[in-house]
């Protein structure tokens, strides 16, 4: 479904994404984990197209499809969507029309269900405004039941456990396995080594590069026992091993 | 009780008004209060159980007593019209409003100006809110896209010991043109003020808006609020001021203006000022594009850009 081939980004010299070559497959969780700071969300943001930079190098087909040249919107009416590791907050936009907006007019019985697929009460957030008055946990939920309202074919979902309180979490983790079973690809962008093992393939990535692929538990173990302590965070090292 | 002889006047402004996007039947209702001015002519004005309202026609407008007597509460919102059909016109409406103690009342303001081309709307206000009243205005807008229109209204308004007082001017459809806001507010003791303003600049507007609250009272609380869109070469200027004068007293000044294109200027000035140690008030101010992130979210959910920008914007002005 979704191939990168030899993905680059170089920002003053400097190879963010360093030959990147990636496939996630229909219906697949892939966890993508890494570090903070190795290329994972400028991964997952070349991919939507969203953000100030453009692959220096690569390609990114979606479905066959080369959409380096498409739009956001483009790539959005593909069947791509992004939930942000922080999404934003828009004034005066309801719970409700943010929803029915991404579901492409979906119907109030459907917003409400998506709500309650994440775990909100529609009563008490419908009306409410997708804007600071939510907390960090609710916000992250409310845009986990957006992009569910999309049923995209690919939803890539930028770190969605950090920054949630104990209590969302559990909601989070059983959002994202709904959405693969409605028919969604995941791209699971993480460096929760415990949240990657809902993925069904985990990639490792360093320094811009992807240097280890496997099963989910397998390869998150493998991280938290060779990156844990690493220093080549962003560094381009000649091996790993 | 509509005069004949003005039928089809007020026929015409209600016309006027439904194509702007209002309900028609708001005016048209018996059963609701309401006041319709048409340049100088008081073409309707009836109250209801508790409201008074009186009028005199003057040479450029009207002089309007509107009074809710001691511990009425106003069940249906009172609907004001005031409206220049014609290209041009001068209309000056004189406001006195006393909303005694203990009352409770809605007022929604509705301004017509579809074909102006050279208009002045002015209204000058003096409001009383009694003990424990509650005074909701929300006053809406409807212009024209020549952008002929220069909007002045100036409100001075006393809120008295637990009183409240909440204001919305929403200036968000067809050309701003010139607006000239200033409302000025006095807080007693316990005393709540709300101040909001809503305004779309296109074209070559230009938007000055001047809130002021004063809270004198102990545990007096006020928001002076300002949401202003720009486009194309319209120009904008919002002071929100606010001062903590008593003990208790709590006010914050909001001011976010967007500005889209090269050509709009956008210009806040946030003035908090506290003069009792047990006071506080805050202040933000935010001006800048539209924010990148917003719009690429909503471009996520498949919307175009345009359309993601005009989502924002609808948001920041609703």
């Amino acid at each position: 479904m979704l191939v990168i081939e030899d993905l680059q980004l170089k920002l003053n010299g400097r190879a963010i994404i360093d030959g990147l070559n990636l496939r996630v497959g229909q219906g697949e969780i892939y966890g993508l984990l890494g570090e903070n700071g190795t290329g994972k969300t400028t991964v997952a943001y070349l991919v939507m197209g969203v953000g100030d930079n453009k692959p220096t190098g690569g390609k990114i087909f979606f479905e066959g499809q080369d959409i380096g040249p498409l739009s956001v919107s483009q790539r959005a009416r593909l069947g791509i969507s992004l939930a942000w590791q922080e999404p934003a907050r828009i004034e005066g936009l309801s719970v409700r029309d943010y929803l029915r907006l991404s579901g492409r007019d979906a119907d109030l019985e459907a917003v409400k269900h998506y709500l309650w697929m994440v775990g909100l009460e529609p009563g008490q957030y419908l009306d409410r405004d997708v804007d600071e008055t939510l907390s960090g946990g609710e916000r992250k939920r409310i845009e986990l039941a957006a992009v569910l309202a999309m049923r995209p074919k690919l939803a890539i979902l930028d770190e969605p456990d950090s920054g949630i309180d104990i209590i969302s979490l559990p909601f989070i983790l059983e959002g994202i396995s709904e959405m693969n079973k409605q028919g969604s690809s995941v791209l699971l962008v993480t460096h929760n080594e415990k949240v990657v093992e809902l993925a069904h393939r985990v990639s490792v990535m360093c320094a811009g590069k992807i240097i280890q692929t496997g099963p989910a538990v397998a390869t998150s173990l493998w991280f938290k026992e060779k990156c844990k302590k690493c220093p080549h965070v962003n560094e381009p090292e000649e091996e790993h091993s | 009780m509509i005069n004949h002889s003005v039928e089809q006047e007020y026929q015409d402004i209600v016309e006027a008004y439904e194509k702007s996007g209002g309900d028609r039947h708001a005016l048209l209702d018996e059963n609701v209060a309401r006041l319709v001015i048409h340049e100088n002519r008081v073409l309707g004005a009836d109250g209801a159980e508790g409201l008074l309202i009186e009028t005199r026609e003057t040479q450029n407008g009207a002089d309007i007593s509107l009074v809710v007597e001691e511990g009425k509460k106003i069940k249906q919102p009172v609907h004001l019209c005031f409206g220049v059909l014609p290209e041009e016109g001068l209309q000056e409406i004189i406001l006195k409003v006393n909303a005694r103690d203990n009352s409770e009342v809605r007022v929604v303001a509705h301004c017509i100006f579809p074909n102006a081309v050279k208009v002045i709307h002015k209204m000058d206000a003096d409001i009383e809110i009694g003990r424990n009243a509650r005074f909701h205005y929300t006053e809406t807008h409807y212009h024209g896209e020549y952008g002929g229109i220069e909007v002045i209204p100036k409100a001075k308004i006393v809120v008295n010991e637990g009183g409240m007082w909440v204001s919305t001017l929403a200036l968000t459809q067809g050309v701003v043109g010139k607006l000239d806001y200033d409302f000025e507010v006095f807080c007693q003791e316990k005393a709540v003020a709300e101040l909001v303003i809503k305004a779309y600049g296109k074209k070559e507007d230009y938007i000055k808006v001047w809130e002021r609250i004063h809270l004198n009272g102990a545990g007096s609380r006020g928001l002076a609020r300002a949401r202003i869109v720009l486009t194309d070469k319209a120009r904008a200027e919002v002071q929100g001021e606010t001062y903590g004068n008593a003990p208790q007293a709590r006010g914050h000044v909001d001011c976010v203006e967007l500005v889209s294109g090269e050509q709009a200027v956008a210009r806040a000035i946030p003035i908090v000022e506290v003069t009792d140690g047990k006071a506080k008030v805050t202040h933000e101010a935010a001006i800048g594009s539209i924010d990148r992130r917003q719009v690429e979210t909503l471009m996520a959910r498949g919307l175009e850009e345009d359309e993601a920008v005009d989502v924002i914007v609808k948001g920041i002005l609703r």
